[in-house]
């Protein structure tokens, strides 16, 4: 078989003539052969090069590359302290969810829209996010979605392969009662500000740490955080974890115990409902606040993870300002329910005896000008019972100008007022108690006679809290020791006393029971059948009620107080409560008196469990406002972190059932 | 022609060499696959490796003149099985190199068809009269190895496909090209791959060879070549031990076990391991330069120093692309790489070479 032609001219190989011809042939290429081995050694050293400048010069670049790889620090989040109440039920609880990161070294912008498609989120508002982070450092990670549903976790984990830049980081998350419940006691947490990370006292904690910023949350921030943990592990090119190098336990925050009674917070609750302004109930044998409300209110949970800007603004920009903490920030003249004191001060110090008695014929002239009682037709004879059951104005000034402004403004003192209480919650207002030393101190000008006048009927330069009017009549009712309020158990707290005459006390008392129990008395709307109930109504009048009515051509009524404390022989419990615009002092009364009944209510439930061994009896139906709104989790919350109150206000009904049995 | 064949005749040299770097290379597919999918990949290549030796020998024993006799044939056999492989083949990675044969083993085409153009180009050379190369020659036998190089170049697999370039440039060098072309060749060489790629950016690199062989990469050449770079750093000096190169075993390698063999090789040897195997490959491809020094005739000279010419290329381009000093290409490291069709077709080669070397001395 002859091959085909594929060579230029084939034909048969002569065989070589001799060993010398045939070693000339191969020699042909000799020179050529050498430049090939030459070429060779070149292409060798070329190469070796390549491996001498990466592992011999600079091998510590790529060692660290290398561990920057396969080296992650996994944070622990620890558990904040759930925060309980005086009965160990929870009122703010946690949950863990995940949520989704966007590690930017492996970014690559053709995923976005089929990522944004898998979470369900908009293509236009990631890409817009992921441009925004562009100037900002490359180990700062994008946040795209918070709590991962279960679809969530399924996508981003079979799809991790492809999209080795979502990584998937768990986080704990705050859980708040719903509509605003103790929102200004409890207060909110979010994540450290840039301010907050200079200031002394959130130094120690770093970028991204979610902190208390308001309320109890603030305030016991450093018991209520724990300590982060950290796992140091090695992860594969999947991000899966293929050895765990080190591993520091996250140390849980402490839980922390509040003095609030949720029976008592709720029915304050729903009576301030649809009203401005705030309430606290005391416990004047320890000083423990038993509830705490302000409104209008604002929902934490809006807070919890990281605020809407549209619901910031929402907040921000109400007018009513629900952000404030009325109970500790609002500082009002106290009206009447000030004149107790200064029924005191007049005792105490001599000015007056319980004999004395002046007429009212409906106003007074003192150092030149008329001073009118809030009874036109005049109270007539007035005697210090009378005085105080009826708030005759005309009685009081008399007293007051008796009495002298720096008598009145020592028992003011020593009763808490004109200073901050000191309760355990950041900003608290101190209120002002007038004094001829602080007039110099403030106006450089002497005191004048006159002005007395008005601060012996709480009116004047006198301002103060509702805490601050609580821890006050706490103080009376001790007959002169005054606690510090509180909101935690178990905490030192000061107390200082000036000892009253127990017999001026329970004339005093003996008055302000008759405001609420006797005919013609200002409280009588606080009256509860069987129990001595005693209290005093107050009507602030405000100078910014007429600017108020000027911008907004809105006639404000003034606000309205009423204090009211029982029982009359022993006072287990004061209730303040504060109505803006509320018009008279006996409109704030039955906000009190629902407090007061819920209290000896769930007293004399609990005595009767006690004796017929039925436990569950004093307890009242709250679910409405402590129903979680638990946002779909990925995995349902530990059984341990679900306290019992809530799994009741899952299954409770509160169809009216709350309002009807406050208002029976 | 009838000269007994004795095994001791044959280049132990060569034959110890290629044994040794086999030997790295099972050691480093054993490392680098330690629990994945590929786990198995060590003792099928010692399988591949013995099968490789026997075809060595079976390649000597035919006399590579009748081999080069019939190189029509085998040459028209290569276009069809690559247009087989084009119509039939097997996809994998984004292309179509593999024809099914029996007991699960797939055949890249591509990677015998090196041993035709070797032979092709030596026969060609061979019998031509002139003194030097004439142009006419030189684009005749560009032209026979143009075919087959676009029908893998359109599997797509460029990588293998430019393999066949050093073999016709190495030959035609010897055959007397004139300088000037020899010259603008190397001006384009040159420009092409170290020193035009040194100058270019990374991105610019990725897009060239993106613009060449789009399908190739799909997890972004950026991304390998990083890797791999790592990987080379991070051994160091000494290497991290075996199986204790992090890039490696945590799979941030990309193919640790196939095309960046040598990557993990240099993690977990070092700088010391990686001049020993380079030291290694070097004395290899100049054993094959020497067998062509020793040939008895052109055939002869050209066949060696066509496989030497391959070899070195490739060693180049792997090794190159390990460092970041070459594209990614994904063409095998010879005797080292996992993967059958490359062990064979290797073995083959040097089957050429001592078919060459024991038949120095006949005629």
């Amino acid at each position: 078989m002859n091959p085909p032609v594929i060579g230029p001219e084939l034909e048969h190989r002569p065989t070589p003539p001799g060993k010398h011809a045939r070693r000339e042939d191969v020699k042909f290429a000799a020179g050529k052969i050498a430049v090939f081995q030459y070429g060779g050694v070149l292409i060798f050293l070329f190469l070796i090069t390549g491996f001498w400048s990466l592992q011999v010069q600079n091998p510590q670049v790529y060692n660290e590359q290398a561990e920057r790889n396969s080296i992650k620090q996994l944070p622990i989040p620890a558990p904040r302290g759930k925060i309980l109440d005086r009965d160990g039920r929870v009122i703010v609880d946690n949950h863990s969810s995940y949520s989704l990161i966007l590690t930017r070294e492996n970014l690559k912008t053709e995923h976005l829209r089929t990522i944004a498609e898998g979470l369900n989120l908009d293509y236009d508002d990631l890409s817009a996010r992921v441009r925004r982070f562009t100037s900002r450092p490359k180990y700062d990670p994008i946040i795209i979605k918070e709590e991962l549903t279960p679809g969530d976790l399924a996508f981003v984990e079979s799809h991790r392969d492809f999209f080795p830049e979502m990584e998937l980081i768990p986080s704990q998350r705050r859980l708040y009662p719903q509509n605003g419940f103790a929102a200004h006691a409890i207060g909110y947490t979010g994540e450290i500000s840039e301010e907050e990370l200079d200031s002394p006292d959130f130094a120690k904690y770093s970028q991204g740490a979610v902190i208390g910023k308001f309320g109890i949350e603030r305030q016991y921030n450093d018991s209520l955080m724990g300590v982060d943990g950290e796992r140091q592990v090695v992860v594969d090119n999947r991000g899966k974890t293929r050895r765990v190098l080190a591993n520091k336990e996250a140390i849980p925050g402490k839980d922390l115990q509040l003095t609030i009674d949720l029976d008592l917070q709720a029915v304050a609750e729903l009576a301030m409902e649809g009203k401005n302004g705030a309430v606290v109930a005391m416990d004047p044998r320890t000083g423990e606040v038993l509830a705490m409300v302000s409104r209008p209110t604002f929902d934490p949970n809006k807070f919890a993870v990281r605020i809407k800007s549209s619901d910031w603004r929402e907040i921000a920009d109400n007018p009513d300002h629900p952000l404030l903490n009325r109970a500790i920030q609002a500082q009002d003249a106290p009206g009447s329910t000030f004149k107790p004191f200064v029924a005191m001060a007049g005792l105490e110090s001599g000015a007056i005896d319980d004999q004395f008695t002046v007429h009212c014929s409906g106003g007074a002239s003192f150092y030149g000008s008329y001073h009118k009682c809030w009874w036109k037709p005049g109270h007539g004879a007035v005697s210090l019972h009378r005085g105080i059951q009826q708030s005759c104005d005309v009685y009081f000034y008399n007293v007051g100008d008796r009495t002298g402004i720096d008598k009145i403004a020592f028992y003011a003192n020593q009763a808490g007022l004109g200073q901050k209480t000191g309760i355990d919650l950041p900003h608290e207002a101190e209120g002002v108690v007038p004094s001829s030393a602080w007039k110099i101190r403030n106006f450089r000008e002497k005191w004048y006679a006159g002005e007395t006048i008005s601060v012996a009927i709480g009116q004047g330069a006198l301002t103060v809290t509702p805490l601050q009017l609580a821890s006050a009549y706490c103080w009376f009712v001790n007959g002169g020791l005054w606690r510090q309020p509180h909101l935690v158990k178990g905490g030192k707290y000061r107390e200082h006393s000036w000892p009253l005459s127990a017999d001026n006390v329970s004339k005093v008392i003996y008055g302000t029971w008759g405001v609420v129990n006797e005919p013609g008395g200002t409280g009588v709307r606080a009256q509860l059948p069987g129990l001595n109930v005693c209290g005093k109504t107050g009507t602030a009048q405000l100078a910014s009620n007429k600017f108020l009515a000027g911008k907004t051509g809105k006639q404000y009524e003034d606000n309205a107080w009423f204090v009211g404390f029982a029982p009359r022989e022993a006072p287990e419990i004061v209730v303040v409560a504060l109505y803006d615009h509320g018009g008279h002092g006996q409109f704030a009364a039955p906000v009190a008196r629902d407090v007061l009944k819920a209290y000896f209510d769930k007293k004399a439930r609990l005595a009767a469990a006690r004796t017929s061994g039925r436990e569950s009896d004093g307890e009242l139906k709250i679910g409405r406002f402590l129903r979680f709104e638990l946002p779909p989790s990925p995995a349902p919350p530990a059984p341990e972190t679900k306290s019992p109150i809530i799994e009741a206000a899952y299954f409770s009904s509160d169809d009216g059932d709350d309002a009807s049995m406050i208002r029976p | 022609m009838t000269r007994y064949l004795r095994p001791r005749d044959l280049d132990w040299t060569l034959l110890v060499i290629s044994l040794v770097i086999c030997g790295v290379g099972v050691l480093q597919i054993y490392s680098a696959t330690r629990g994945t999918v590929w786990q198995e990949a060590w003792w099928k290549q010692i399988v591949y490796i013995a099968a490789g030796l026997v075809l060595m020998w079976l390649t000597v024993t035919i006399d590579y003149h009748t081999m080069m006799n019939y190189v029509a044939y085998l040459y028209g056999l290569s276009v069809v099985a690559l247009l087989a492989v084009l119509l039939i083949g097997k996809q994998a990675f984004g292309s179509r190199r593999w024809i099914p044969v029996a007991g699960g083993f797939h055949l890249q085409v591509s990677e015998f068809v090196k041993l035709v153009i070797i032979l092709l180009v030596a026969h060609f050379l061979t019998e031509l009269k002139t003194e030097d190369l004439e142009g006419r020659d030189m684009a005749k036998i560009a032209g026979l190895v143009a075919v087959p190089m676009l029908l893998v170049v359109k599997q797509p697999d460029l990588g293998t496909a430019l393999t066949y370039v050093p073999i016709l440039i190495v030959g035609m060098f010897l055959a007397g090209m004139r300088w000037k072309y020899l010259v603008a060749i190397g001006i384009v060489v040159l420009l092409v791959l170290p020193v035009g790629w040194t100058v270019l950016k990374d991105y610019q690199k990725a897009r060239l060879v993106s613009f060449l062989d789009p399908d190739h990469d799909p997890r972004g050449t950026g991304y390998q070549l990083i890797q791999s770079k790592i990987a080379v750093g991070n051994g160091g000096m000494w290497g991290k031990g075996v199986t204790l190169g992090s890039q490696t075993q945590l799979r941030f390698l990309p193919v640790p076990h196939t095309d960046f063999i040598f990557s993990a090789f240099a993690e977990e040897h070092g700088f010391v391991g990686v001049i020993v195997v380079l030291a290694l490959y070097f004395v290899l491809i100049m054993q094959i330069v020497q067998n062509a020094q020793t040939a008895s005739d052109k055939a002869g000279v050209y066949i060696c120093m066509g496989v030497a010419a391959l070899l070195l290329f490739h060693v180049l381009v792997n090794v190159g692309m390990v460092v970041g000093r070459m594209p990614v290409t994904g063409i095998p490291l010879p005797l080292m790489s996992a993967g059958g069709s490359s062990v064979l077709s290797n073995f083959m080669m040097l089957g050429l070479v001592n078919n060459v070397r024991l038949r120095r001395f006949v005629n």
